[in-house]
């Protein structure tokens, strides 16, 4: 058996019964990555010799039955816009390509405190933006199901190694989508906790107002066992919430009868890939069958919200952005004077869609179109929490489609960046709303690509959506089918 | 046409904090370059900034002192702009919404009361310091100054002098030193201002074109770039010209302003409210606990003497311009009650000696060099007539760094004053022997002389001599003599 | 045509990016096209609309402590060019 294709509860089972130890599994990982990362190319970084430092570490600890953590010697990786204390940590960009963190992110920290191993950073969409993993400013990450398409994005890099088992679990982030998409074009499951439930410490940072950090992980049960280590107030971070912590794990069983789950018919409109469509709602007909109740809802705003994000978003990134300017740390060009340096630097350091955005939120925010853009966008912003306010008055939870389509061809999206921009029309909301959804895989299309079924709920309400996940899961087995990536 | 000055100040305030605004960095000065700075102070990837407490605290004490109006939701917003001592790309400060507002601040100049109202008083970060390299084309940035707390006091264009702009920056440093938020010193930079500067027709509602005026390092500056000013724009429109609205920068060395020819005259600074920090609300129930732990303000104390010790508002003011001053003042008061002689000697003596020893650079003062008590006893001492002013000063010399008391050090050296006649009138029999012809020449109608002579009587009775009794009994002897 | 090319160079400016000039029609196209769709926000009536903020209870504030451990080094290690404990950077010239 390949043990690195294993969940990481199953791991988890395993090793604390002694049946094998983290060197092991560690080992199995980094062979895996030797053997598929030529084609795949989900990692920008390893280190492997950190990586079994750690595992023996974890071996110690298991030995003395030192620590209960689920995610004692396991080994996870980690989106390469998570700082890591003497790791490069790059953001998929090249105006960071040498950077070294003096610090661990706070995600990072609750990991190490768990014994978890980190197998190294993977590939990212440059400082997140994108939807394909095609904006890194290295390479891209192909989808393990079909080396010719997109894994998604931004966290094409966590997805691809999650579904090829080069790592038994990672962490992505989420601001558009990032988690949610590639998930679903993986074949992976993926949670973006409410906005607040994970700090956002050392994560750096794109759109303040909604990046989150969440797991990407083989099945809801490792999700749930992520986000329980994840979740939980950070005083380095004034936007994380003082909410007590509920028991995920604890949560997975229990009655989903007589939950109501709220359809929105915004959701289900022309342009969507019929197999798609069916495989989604088979998959809430199948929720049904487990006694749901289904209800139609509508969620009237949903066609404001590119337009919403796209301004909100690139306002923020904009200004979260400026500090790359090669005075301190990162790509420095060389330049006659202080004005030229910065703006030589940052023409040459970013990547064409980070420039984009950042002109973009730089005009919504100017003098003059403050108002036409930005505060304009922040007021729509709460109609589109209002419908979900109203929503969650008749449902407990919301289900949707997460892509419009499967993943597509490397090269298809990038012409048009307004397209590439609706595409992420599903997920975007959710984001804008600060609400908890996850992406969990429901079929597959004639192609063999994975299709994704999204799961929301009220805000801090994670335990309910990875019950009902979990349920479905169990019941349909999608999660357990694996790409078939031929040794080259 | 006279044109009549209008004259509004920016001043910012760095706060006595342990640490930093947004971050648990130290806020000491004078440590190594970029000792005291942390990835949040200095902008790396991923950091967040976390709202000090206290600096919250200040604040609010800072909008009670001046009567604004405490908001009880305030916003930070980010200024977005590039320069290599902002390491975000932005400072954090408040633009929409700050946390007071509509305040006033009671100036006196020429025996006549003025209120200079508040626009309003909003918290922020300092920038880092950019030094610029002696040799080439570099600058060395030095991240220390990063994140220090300020307080950014605005205040409506309601004076209309220099002297008033004066009065206004010192009540308001002397409250900020009372409220202990700031120590006020301009020199150091713990207090700026900036000037904004017009003249209209007198008589005139419409403000004129507003000047703002940078580069001022102390209050003299101030004043003297004012006054430069005012008479800048009164030649200018007298004559014809236009002015241009600009910033401009004093020149300390040449004792102008200069137009700043910089390439950005427009800032652009895209405010937005900051996403990292959550509204700051200020509940009802912790304003009113500052408010009642309030200190007495220096107006109201200046006020409080004048009334109650009958100063002149000239000492009052010397008196109550630092706290630790006033309370000094009030306990050597407490000791004896000779509030007038007790201030001559503090605002004489006293600050002479305090600025020799640079004590006067301490924000509060502890350790003085004489005793508010022993003060007191030399003044009591005086007051009965046991030692004249004169030699009361060299007890005082005396009494530095000592603990022993006046009546101890006057004992000792067998200072006291020789009050009774006879004695005195041996030593006065002596010199006016020994000094026939000046005796001659007060009698031939030489007043002048009779000074000398009182003098030489001092001498001969090393000062001791009560020099009221030596003018009665000498007037007395000459006359009889005559 | 919502943008200019003037205009997007202002913009360019202030977010300190060099546009070459194939970038720089680049974008003034692109940008004109996505502000373009942005003006179906003009469609609401936002007149009575709160701007959005989100559903954090208000958070205790940081005690006023000396919490950081200085380390110059490890502040100083990225820098791509220094002078003893000063990041060093290029000059304005006037």
């Amino acid at each position: 058996m390949n043990l690195a294709s294993l969940a990481v509860h199953d791991a988890g089972d395993k090793l604390r019964k002694r049946e094998i130890s983290s060197v092991e599994l560690t080992d199995a990982v980094f062979e895996r990555i030797a053997a598929t990362d030529g084609q795949i190319h989900a990692y920008l970084t390893l280190d492997r010799e950190a990586a079994l430092d750690q595992a023996r570490r974890a071996d110690a600890r298991l030995r003395a039955q030192d620590g209960a953590s689920p995610l004692l010697g396991i080994p996870i990786a980690l989106k390469d816009n998570f700082l890591t204390q003497g790791l490069r940590t790059t953001a998929g960009s090249r105006i960071l390509a040498e950077f070294v963190p003096p610090y661990d992110a706070s995600t990072v920290q609750r990991l190490r405190l768990a014994g978890a191993v980190i197998v190294g950073k993977t590939n990212l969409d440059e400082f997140a933006m994108g939807s394909s993993a095609e904006n890194s400013a290295f390479f891209p990450t192909r989808n393990p199901w079909n080396l010719k398409r997109i894994p998604g994005g931004s966290s094409g890099g966590s997805a691809a190694a999650v579904a090829a088992d080069q790592c038994l679990a990672a962490l992505g982030t989420d601001t558009g989508g990032s988690i949610r998409q590639p998930a679903a074009c993986c074949g992976v499951v993926g949670l973006k906790p409410t906005y607040g439930r994970v700090s956002r410490y050392g994560i750096i940072a794109f759109a303040s107002s909604m990046d989150q950090v969440g797991p990407m992980t083989k099945d809801v049960r490792d999700s749930a066992l992520l986000l329980q280590v994840l979740a939980g107030r950070d005083p380095a971070d004034s936007t994380s919430a003082n909410r007590p912590v509920p028991d995920y794990a604890a949560a997975l069983t229990g009655a989903i009868k007589g939950i109501r789950v709220g359809v929105p018919k915004e959701y289900f409109v022309s342009g969507m890939q019929p197999e798609v469509e069916k495989a989604v709602r088979d998959g809430i007909h199948e929720l049904e069958k487990q006694g749901a109740v289904i209800l139609d809802i509508s969620l009237p705003h949903t066609e404001y919200a590119v337009a919403v994000y796209y301004i909100v978003a690139t306002a923020e990134a904009s200004s979260n952005l400026a500090r790359y300017d090669g005075m301190r740390y990162g790509y420095r060009a060389g330049a006659k004077d202080l004005i030229e340096t910065y703006m030589i630097t940052r023409d040459e350091g970013f990547g064409a869609e980070v420039k984009r955005r950042i002109m973009l939120g730089t005009y919504a925010l100017s003098a003059g179109y403050y108002d036409a853009y930005y505060s304009k966008a922040q007021r729509v912003r709460a109609l589109i929490k209002r419908d979900f306010d109203e929503a969650f008055q008749s449902c407990d939870l919301i289900v949707t489609p997460t892509a419009p389509t499967t993943a597509f061809k490397l090269g298809e999206k990038t012409q048009d960046p307004l397209q590439m921009y609706l595409s992420d029309i599903y997920t975007i909301s959710i984001n804008l709303a600060g609400l908890p959804a996850v992406s969990l895989p429901c079929g597959f299309d004639p192609e063999g690509m994975p299709i994704g079924m999204q799961i929301i709920g009220e805000h801090y309400d994670e335990a309910t959506i990875l019950r009902v996940a979990h349920h479905y899961e169990q019941a349909t087995e999608w999660h357990k089918r694996k790409p078939r990536i031929e040794d080259r | 046409m006279k044109y009549e000055p209008v004259i509004g100040l920016e001043v910012h305030a760095q706060l006595l904090t342990e640490s930093k605004i947004f971050c648990g960095c130290s806020t000491k000065f004078g440590r190594e370059p970029n000792h005291n700075a942390c990835p949040v102070c200095a902008g790396f990837p991923g950091v967040l900034p976390v709202l000090n407490k206290r600096v919250v605290e200040f604040a609010v004490k800072a909008g009670l002192a001046t009567r604004c109006q405490i908001a009880r939701l305030s916003v930070l917003a980010r200024k977005n702009y590039f320069y290599p001592d902002l390491p975000k790309g932005y400072q954090i400060s408040q633009y929409e919404s700050p946390i007071c507002a509509n305040g006033f601040v009671d100036i006196e100049v020429n025996g006549a009361s003025k209120r200079v109202r508040l626009t309003r008083i909003h918290l922020e970060e300092d920038a880092g310091k950019n030094i610029h390299d002696a040799h080439g084309d570099s600058s060395l940035v030095d991240l220390n100054r990063a994140g220090v707390p300020l307080l950014e006091i605005v205040s409506e264009p309601d004076m209309r002098s220099r002297e008033e702009a004066g009065a206004y920056l010192r009540n308001l440093r002397a409250m900020l030193q009372y409220l202990a938020i700031c120590d006020g010193n301009m020199e150091e930079g713990s207090f700026r201002c900036d000037a904004n500067v017009s003249v209209r027709p007198e008589g005139s509602e419409t403000l004129g074109t507003k000047i703002e005026i940078k580069n001022l390092n102390s209050f003299r500056a101030v004043e003297r770039a004012l006054e430069f000013e005012i008479e800048r724009q009164r030649d200018t429109l007298s004559s014809g010209g236009k002015l241009l609205q600009e910033t401009r920068l004093w020149d300390e060395e040449r004792k102008e302003t200069r137009s700043m020819r910089s390439k950005e005259s427009a800032h652009d600074y895209r405010y937005f409210p900051e996403p990292d920090l959550l509204p700051l609300t200020i509940g009802e129930h912790w304003i009113a606990e500052l408010a009642a732990a309030l200190p007495e303000l220096p107006m109201a104390r200046k006020r409080r003497y004048m009334a109650d010790y009958g100063l002149q508002a000239y000492d009052a003011e010397l008196l109550t311009s630092r706290k630790d001053i006033a309370d000094y003042f009030e306990e050597a008061v407490k000791s004896h009650a000779d509030a007038k002689a007790l201030g001559n000697w503090i605002v004489g003596d006293l600050f002479r000696e305090l600025k020799e020893r640079r004590l006067d650079q301490q924000f509060y003062i502890t350790k003085w060099p004489v005793k508010a008590e022993r003060l007191a006893q030399l003044v009591q001492l005086i007051d009965r007539g046991k030692i004249s002013g004169k030699i009361a000063k060299t007890v005082f010399e005396a009494m530095l760094d000592s603990d022993q008391s006046p009546q101890q050090i006057v004992s000792e050296k067998g200072l006291e004053q020789v009050s009774d006649p006879a004695s005195i009138e041996n030593a006065i029999d002596q010199v006016l022997a020994a000094h026939a012809k000046q005796v001659e020449q007060y009698r031939s109608g030489n007043e002048k002389v009779f000074g000398f002579i009182v003098g030489q009587i001092m001498k001969a009775t090393q000062g001791k001599a009560n020099p009221q009794t030596v003018n009665e009994v000498l007037r007395a002897k000459l006359k009889s003599q005559a | 045509m919502k943008l200019t090319a003037e205009e997007v160079q202002r913009v360019a400016v202030l977010a300190r990016l060099r546009l070459t000039r194939e970038e720089r029609t680049e974008l003034t196209e692109q940008l004109d096209h996505i502000l373009t769709y942005m003006d179906k926000l003009g469609e609401l009536d936002i007149s009575e609309v709160a701007p959005f903020t989100h559903a954090i209870e208000s958070n205790e504030l940081r005690e006023d402590k000396v919490t950081n451990q200085p380390n110059t080094e490890a502040l100083l290690a990225n820098v791509p060019d220094r002078d003893g404990n000063f990041f060093k950077v290029p000059k304005i010239i006037e």
